[in-house]
């Protein structure tokens, strides 16, 4: 792509890859009932918008503004509200990951699903949309917008196309994010009561200068309140029992994006937002922010350690992977948060994947109890090899994706406070124990139910939603460069405040 | 330092191998399986004859950069490789062994179904290792040390529909990480305190640093933590448990991975950081006395174990003590010696066990074995030849580098002396042990095994019918009679301090205490006396095994009986593998199952949150249809929620 393209791409670029995937679904709406129509324009449309989001990070290093690509019209008038968009070297790699997840969700979904196929295509798509808007956003106004939209698609998939216990599962989700996101609202009404604007660099600016009235006795409310949103969604320690449940009930499609994406949400959100917004809090905060993520490390950990369930042990597993990168991001290190960044793209490659595998099973034998099966190695053997792939990925072994953001977030966490790395650290023993555990209770020893003895291997179909997943696991291991050159930038401007911060310490 | 471009292609030539054979094996004949694993790993050991014909000790080290891996802020780590006299040394053991036991393997795994996977993961081994022994810097070196790990994981379960097999790989893999651990956390102090994890930069760095007579400070903190990571990989007390475990893997991975080159990183990164050691007294001791004990300990439980393989793992587990030992009193080339002749002895112990298991149809146990001597003289006489270097009777390999270890050992202190020359004792008793209840006497086997070795005791069977005993191919004997040779004159690199001083330039920051034990025992006469009694130790040992063994074979059952509880702690290994069950992991399953995931999750935070919400909903009698459980009308008040807010701003813009 040429640079005349690139400058009149630049303004629109992220707008199309925001709303290709919801506009597709509102396509499908006008196909009629042929599922495997269906199929295919989703297919199409979700590799469209991985295609389109392909031009964010090859073309980012042109921009030289803090946000790229960005873009900023009235959209209302009276309330304030921007249609502001625009992203830096975090947030991109947040977008791309979502477009690559999606349509590996389309494929994964192609027999699993019966029933309302064309809705479940529909809210696929509006979710992605939806998922990437949540990253795009600079307005608070249109980033809420995205957040809650996100609540709705992503409830239906668990509510009409999970297993048993969907609706509890369904509803648990909802109220439990949505109470959080409640007091995340009232903090930016707050920030829009005192400043006129819900644009976040304009509050940023204001808060910086402090021209923001009463700012000084709100800071730790509004710094609250923005924490509980994301802290839900992450999920930090203790509100994270929605997710097993979550997970449990939901479709395969579902948990890929929830464990992939959705979560990060939360991360994002403390990156971009709370710390962003509010450095001063989130510094005198940190300590039992960082014991939190650690508990959530161990405990996660631990409790995933003793599932039953294959999938409640995957989301256990991400209870744990998830509290590495608030330990990493609270860390204000260089090295801690471009590893938080890098595990939350990693996590999203990995745990992706195993839902995605367990999916596969799923669809064979219909349970996702680990004493169901065992021995699969024998039927199944490159089903056991992309399996195994993905969960050293997941362990974190040294070139693959697992172990660059790991060490980064550890060696970060120990610079900090090196009690914290060094208990965060027992997490690299831990990952071993339950998914090697895991791995072998399905796979190893002799086929002990007759029933698994003539399953079938993957198909071409499965394979090709899972090579993208192992060969990011290893490109993202060996070429981690790729990623991180784009990171480190915006990780050093968010920590600017930081080394400012310190300074002011020292010299008090 | 002198540039290098060809280092990179030593690791990445088996990794081609391990690749091709990994993704077409399953399609391929086993002729061309073959011909790719020995081609590429063949090729990585003429490459190391290559580097090592054009090495020069006044150009070295050599390196390699070939490419950034990763950046954040100042920190930065490339892959890049290193060649210097001690990665030499081990990069002519590791391709040499190494291809030798690929030329092995082919005859002893040839009928197995999975052959190609086999052959696809030993090469992968060779890449990990390669790239351990010949990293720039203690990343890449990690890159190689997990690796090797999942190679070890992926060929001790080899036999995955074997329940204790895949148990058995897991064990080691875990136990690892719990050193991966250890060493993980030196490096975060190096990246805090030095900024960097290449070899150069650290090591310069720490000849800055003081020695730290006075007290534990940094660099002890470093040397111990390394010591974790080598205790995990190197099977030493109190982490060596999952060695004898990982006997469930095929010989030949035995003899490559847990004897001759794997299980010796942990030395070979303790002599590269011999510099922070040097700087860290009480870490050296550390790792002296883990030694020691190690060899001591490993070497009484090798006394009781009548499984072939057992014995030699145990066996394995004591000479690594013996390394450690001398890396822990500064003697650091004379633990690599004696890594480089085990290499060999222990290489061909292995796959000469392997080779009888072959002849015997699957069987390991000992008991059932006997007279083999006239069935199979090439494996005899080749494993005797091993078994008189192991048990350091002169002039073969292991008596040079054991001698030496003790020589060094008993400058330092004549505590260490005396238990490694009772653990000579002892190795020598074990090994003839083994050797006559193996191939002395008359063959106690059945002649014609029923189920082909499919009995609880059959780890390596082959499926293949057996009337009696009968030697190996070719294909399977040629490599233990290089070893053989290789077992009788490899000491003799070694001879007038060759070795020593070829190896002085790695270890100059640490040759102050080698000098200092050598100045402190430099008496010839002490010396000679001393290997007098090292000597005189290994034959004793020979002359009891002789006696129980061959002369009065009723009499180790009778002294056994006698001793009772004592005879059975040491069968059963000290019961240590129980006792760790009882202290670690039961607790950890049953308190992760009870008190966190029943107990916190369910009872406390999810019972909380449904509690509070019957609670809401009890109260709130009025807006009870809010919670109909309906989702869309859950998304209709999200959707009034927003309208209420946006009324609101309304409202706030109009003020």
């Amino acid at each position: 792509m040429g640079s005349v393209n690139m400058e009149s791409l630049g303004p629109i670029i992220l707008s199309l890859v925001t709303f290709i995937p919801a506009a597709g679904g509102l396509l499908i709406l006008l196909i009629p009932r042929r599922d495997r129509d269906i199929k295919v324009f989703a297919l199409v449309i979700s590799v469209l918008a991985f295609v389109a989001s392909l031009h964010l990070p090859v073309h980012l290093h042109r921009d030289p503004n803090p946000f790229k690509f960005e873009i900023d019209k009235i959209w209302i008038t009276t309330p304030n509200i921007h249609y502001h968009m625009g992203i830096d070297g975090i947030s991109v790699w947040l977008v791309v990951l979502t477009t690559f997840l999606t349509p590996l969700c389309v494929l994964i979904s192609w027999t699993s699903i019966h029933e309302r196929v064309k809705e479940f295509f529909i809210l696929l798509l509006i979710l992605e949309t939806a998922l990437i808007g949540v990253f795009t956003s600079l307005d608070l106004f249109l980033f809420y917008f995205f957040w809650e939209a996100t609540l709705i698609p992503m409830a239906l998939l668990i509510g009409m196309y999970g297993h048993g216990r969907r609706v509890y599962a369904a509803v648990k989700y909802f109220l439990f994010t949505i109470i959080g996101s409640m007091f995340m609202l009232a903090a930016i009404l707050w920030l829009y009561a005192k400043t006129g604007s819900f644009d976040f660099v304009v509050i940023q600016n204001a808060i910086r200068s402090g021209s923001v009235p009463g700012f000084e006795t709100a800071s730790l409310w509004l710094f609250l309140g923005f924490f509980i949103a994301f802290a839900v969604k992450v999920p930090l320690f203790p509100l994270h029992t929605w997710l097993p449940d979550a997970h449990v009930e939901a479709p395969t499609a579902g948990s890929v994006l929830l464990a992939g994406v959705l979560l990060k949400m939360g991360t994002y959100g403390l990156l971009r937002f709370d710390v962003g917004l509010f450095p001063e809090q989130a510094h005198r905060n940190a300590p039992w922010i960082m014991v939190l993520a650690l508990i959530g490390i161990i405990y996660g950990a631990l409790v995933s350690l003793v599932q039953p369930n294959m999938k409640k042990l995957i989301a256990y597993s991400s209870v744990s992977h998830l509290g590495f990168v608030v330990l990493g991001i609270f860390s204000f290190t260089t090295a801690g948060l471009n590893g938080a960044v890098f595990v939350m793209l990693a996590h999203g490659v990995a745990t992706g994947g195993l839902f995605m595998l367990a999916g596969i099973l799923y669809e064979r034998r219909h349970t996702y109890e680990i004493a169901d099966f065992g021995g699969l190695a024998t039927p199944m053997p490159k089903y056991a090899t992309f399996f195994l792939v993905t969960v050293l990925a997941s362990i974190g072994l040294p070139l693959l994706n697992g172990f660059i953001g790991e060490f980064l977030v550890l060696s970060g966490a120990f610079q900090a406070r090196p009690i914290y790395g060094i208990l965060a650290a027992t997490g690299v023993i831990w990952s071993a124990c339950y998914l090697l555990w895991m791995y072998q209770r399905i796979f190893f020893g002799k086929v002990t139910h007759e029933v698994n003895k003539a399953l079938p291997d993957l198909n071409l179909r499965e394979k090709a939603a899972l090579w993208p997943i192992a060969v990011a696991a290893l490109v993202m291991g060996v070429a981690p460069l790729v990623w991180l050159s784009a990171i480190d930038p915006a990780v050093q401007a968010a920590l600017a405040p930081f080394t400012q911060l310190a300074s002011k310490v020292v010299g008090q | 330092m002198t540039p290098n471009p060809y280092l990179w292609l030593v690791p990445l030539l088996p990794l081609a191998g391990a690749a091709i054979n990994g993704f077409f094996g399953r399609r391929s004949s086993k002729k061309a399986i073959t011909t790719v694993a020995l081609v590429f790993c063949g090729a990585a050991f003429a490459m190391a004859l290559f580097l090592a014909a054009g090495f020069s000790s006044a150009s070295a080290p050599y390196y390699c950069d070939v490419a950034h891996w990763l950046r954040s802020g100042s920190f930065q780590v490339d892959f890049s490789f290193y060649l210097d006299q001690l990665s030499l040394v081990m990069l002519l053991v590791v391709t040499g062994v190494g291809f030798l036991i690929h030329i092995y393997s082919v005859g002893y795994m040839w009928d197995d179904d999975g052959y190609y996977r086999f052959m696809s993961y030993m090469n992968l081994f060779m890449f990990f290792m390669l790239t351990l022994v010949l990293a720039k810097n203690y990343l890449v070196m990690f890159i190689g040390w997990e690796g090797v790990g999942l190679s070890s994981y992926l060929l001790i379960g080899y036999w995955f529909t074997k329940d204790s097999a895949a148990a058995a790989g897991k064990k080691a893999f875990i136990v690892n990480r719990i050193g991966d651990f250890g060493f993980l956390i030196a490096l975060f102090l190096m990246i805090k305190h030095f900024g960097s994890l290449d070899f150069t930069r650290v090591f310069a760095a720490v000849q800055q640093q003081p020695t730290e007579t006075a007290g534990a400070g940094l660099l002890t903190a470093i040397g111990l933590l390394l010591m974790v990571g080598a205790a995990g990989k190197s099977a030493q007390i109190p982490l060596y448990v999952w060695l004898p475990d990982a006997m469930e893997g095929p010989t030949p991975v035995s003899a490559l991975i847990h004897a001759a080159t794997m299980v010796t990183a942990g030395v070979y990164m303790v002599a590269r950081s011999s510099v922070i050691f040097d700087r860290a007294p009480m870490a050296l001791m550390v790792v002296a006395i883990i030694g020691t004990l190690t060899a001591l300990f490993a070497a009484t439980i090798g006394i009781a174990q009548t499984d072939i393989k057992k014995v030699l793992a145990y066996s394995t587990i004591s000479q690594l003590g013996y390394m450690f030992m001398a890396c822990g009193v500064g003697a650091f080339s004379a633990g690599i010696f004696h890594l480089m002749t085990h290499a060999f002895f222990k290489g061909l112990l292995f796959l000469a066990a392997g080779s009888v298991i072959h002849g015997v149809g699957g069987e390991q146990d000992m008991r059932k074995m006997g007279g083999l001597r006239l069935y199979m003289p090439w494996t005899f006489l080749t494993m005797g030849i091993a078994t008189l270097a192991i048990a350091g009777i002169p002039p073969f390999a292991g008596f040079w580098s054991k001698d030496e270890i003790l020589w060094k050992a008993f400058g330092a202190s004549w505590v260490y002396w005396l238990i490694g020359v009772v653990t000579a004792f002892i190795t020598s008793f074990y090994m003839f042990r083994l050797m006559y209840m193996t191939f002395g006497g008359d063959y106690r086997g059945a002649v014609v095994q029923e189920a082909h070795g499919h009995d609880a005791h059959g780890h390596d069977d082959h499926g293949h019918g057996h009337g009696e005993p009968h030697e190996s191919p070719w294909v399977m004997l040629g490599p233990l009679v290089i070893l053989a040779v290789l077992s009788v004159v490899g000491g003799f690199v070694g001879y007038g301090n060759r070795f020593e001083h070829f190896l002085a330039p790695v270890f100059q920051g640490a040759t102050e205490v080698a000098q200092e034990t050598s100045r402190e025992a430099g008496d010839s006469t002490l010396e000679h006396l001393l290997m007098g009694v090292s000597i005189s130790v290994a034959g004793l040992g020979w002359l009891l095994a002789y006696l129980l063994y061959s002369r009065r074979p009723q009499l180790p059952a009778r002294i056994a009986a006698s001793l009772g509880g004592l005879y059975r702690a040491v069968a059963n290994k000290y019961y240590i593998d129980e006792l760790y069950a009882v202290l670690f992991v039961k607790p950890l399953v049953d308190g992760s199952t009870t008190i966190l995931w029943h107990g916190v999750d369910q009872e406390v935070i999810d019972a909380t949150v449904n509690n509070s919400a019957d609670a809401a909903r009890h109260v709130s009698d009025t807006v009870r249809h809010m919670q109909s459980g309906n989702l869309r009308s859950y998304a209709g008040w999200v959707a009034a929620g927003g309208a209420v807010v946006i009324a609101y701003m309304v409202w706030m813009g109009v003020r």
